[in-house]
């Protein structure tokens, strides 16, 4: 064969390989550029996934704060401590703190520069919105300090809704800064849109401190439509289900539905308030108090005049 | 007497020449001052991430001038050749040693001064409080802690060859009692023999300077005051190391050849 032919051969050969290939290529790429591009974090960039390390170190930090120092290291037991104290204080996540070792984690001394030592670290278990260290109520605002911490841990793992939830938490019922809470969430709706649990905290923002019932309402309904396209394909009656798995489903559901409820009672909806309350009933671990209230709408229900058909 | 306070002069003196001790206090201020101006939802009382970070570049800062500053005293007079003149003035190797190690310690004294003084500043600025014993009893303590460090990069100057590996020594050294010091007896009570006896007996053998570091946890939390009597036993603790560093450098350098 001509060598000039052979060469020729191999150079289209490696072309056609070439294209095929960018061709391939191509559309990988993009998808990886755009999924950058919408994270537009700069940690994220910086730090990869091990962000989200540092994002939880830095909440750790935050419950350490919560506790003027007071907290164990890898060396003491732990137990106590399994859930974050600025967060298990918030309600909005389930506690598996166990032990009674909250107060005395260290244990008895180990020998005597244990014993010394003690006397140079914070050796009792405080928190920052009952006084701190001084015990001081009047000084409770003192747990604005956890604040630089969380904002750090949020921006670097954005994802992480937990973090917006307690950063609201005390932003709004300890500190009264309420505008900045609803910042908080409506950053973390930006980063994670539709979530129900962040829609359910914007609409307290709005039905507690803002009183404007109207959007609150708008907000839980959004946030319970949100609850429902997050897992379409299973039934209700499945996600409601009485298990651990399913405990924050349960719970959110739960919260969103009595709350609706409390606005309609409020807005002199009875009709409506009972349908909230028995839709509340179905995530409920314990009924028997939902029920009696339900009961006792009805009976006002009951005993209200029915409207005058209009001619 | 005098002669020792002689030499710790001219190490002071040398100590204020070098541009070590402003690059790091600069630097200290420019962080605190950025981290001070970031805005946080809005509140302007947020004060203890400002106070734990100062104090850590306190210690960092504090750390890097004591052992550099002592690693290259004794080295340094051998190769520019002034040990030997040094020693033929009425001046003894007990001296020379002492003299150094003073000089050494009163600058890190006027070191943490300055530093302290600056994150007195910062504080006050957000708090609005001098809680002034706190700040000295820390101050004390960091300073008697230093001594130690620079009592045993003495030591380490006049075993070690060079500078550079006597430094890295030193600051491996500390930083690993200062982060894990006051656990390895529990990391003892881990293992099986005979490593737990190791362990153990390097334990108790250590100096634990980790516990004027770990007291910053009491200043940035607002703690109340330590007990006076604790602060005393605690200088008790660190001077005795100070002079067991101290004699066995003065013994190593009898020894050791001049030139």
């Amino acid at each position: 064969m001509n060598p000039a032919r052979t060469l020729w051969l191999l150079l289209v050969v490696l072309f056609v390989f070439s294209f095929d290939l960018a061709a391939k290529l191509q559309p990988q790429f993009q998808s990886i550029e755009s999924t950058r591009r919408q994270s537009g974090n700069f940690f994220s960039l910086l730090l990869g996934d091990s962000s989200k390390i540092f994002a939880n170190s830095f909440f750790i930090k935050a419950d350490e704060y919560y506790h003027s120092g007071y907290y164990p290291t890898i060396f003491d037991n732990n137990s106590a401590f399994q859930t974050p104290h600025i967060a298990e204080d918030t309600g909005a996540v389930a506690s598996h703190n166990g032990g009674e070792e909250e107060t005395s984690f260290m244990g008895p001394p180990r020998d005597w520069i244990d014993a010394f030592g003690r006397n140079f670290i914070p050796n009792r278990h405080t928190h920052l919105d009952e006084g701190g260290p001084t015990d001081d109520l009047s000084e409770s605002s003192q747990v604005r300090e956890i604040l630089p911490w969380l904002k750090l841990s949020a921006e670097l793992d954005p994802e992480n809704i937990q973090t917006y939830l307690v950063t609201t938490f005390w932003l709004r019922t300890r500190l009264n800064k309420v505008s900045e809470a609803e910042q908080v969430l409506r950053e973390g709706l930006r980063n994670n849109p539709g979530n129900p649990q962040l829609f359910f905290e914007l609409g307290r923002i709005y039905d507690e401190n803002y009183h404007d019932t109207a959007r609150a309402r708008n907000i839980w309904e959004a946030a319970l439509r949100s609850w429902a396209r997050e897992e379409p394909d299973v039934p209700q009656s499945d996600r409601l289900k009485m298990t651990l798995e399913n405990f924050d489903d349960r719970f959110m559901f739960e919260q969103l539905q009595t709350s609706l409820a409390l606005l309609e009672e409020r807005a002199g909806n009875t009709a409506a308030a009972i349908a909230r309350w028995q839709q509340a009933i179905l995530a409920a671990p314990s009924t028997a108090d939902m029920q009696q209230h339900i009961d006792d709408l009805k009976q006002k229900l009951a005993a209200q005049p029915s409207p005058v058909p209009s001619k | 007497m005098r002669t020792i306070f002689a030499l710790a002069g001219v190490v002071i003196k040398e100590l204020y020449r070098r541009k070590d001790f402003y690059v790091l206090f600069i630097l200290t201020i420019v962080i605190c001052v950025i981290m001070a101006s970031v805005n946080i939802f809005n509140d302007n009382q947020i004060v203890r991430y400002l106070k734990e970070l100062c104090l850590l570049l306190i210690w960092i800062s504090s750390l890097v001038i004591a052992i550099t500053t002592t690693a290259r005293q004794i080295p340094a007079e051998r190769e520019q050749r002034t040990l030997l003149p040094l020693l033929a003035k009425p001046l003894t190797r007990t001296q020379l040693i002492l003299g150094k190690f003073l000089g050494c310690w009163l600058a890190c004294g006027l070191v943490l001064i300055c530093f302290y003084v600056f994150f007195g500043a910062l504080a006050a600025s957000r708090e609005h409080a001098w809680p002034l014993l706190s700040y000295f009893q820390a101050a004390i303590l960091h300073w008697m802690a230093l001594g130690v460090v620079i009592a045993m990069t003495l030591l380490g100057s006049l075993v070690f060859a060079a500078p550079s590996s006597n430094s890295t020594i030193c600051f491996v050294l500390v930083a690993t009692i200062l982060c894990v010091g006051r656990y390895l007896d529990a990391v003892a009570l881990t293992l099986g023999e005979p490593l737990r006896s190791v362990i153990y007996a390097f334990y108790y053998a250590i100096p634990h300077v980790e516990i004027p570091f770990e007291m910053r946890n009491l200043i940035v939390h607002d703690w109340p005051l330590i007990g006076w009597k604790f602060i005393g036993l605690d200088i008790l603790y660190l001077l005795a190391y100070m002079a067991i560093f101290l004699v066995a450098a003065c013994l190593v350098f009898r020894r050791k050849p001049v030139n």
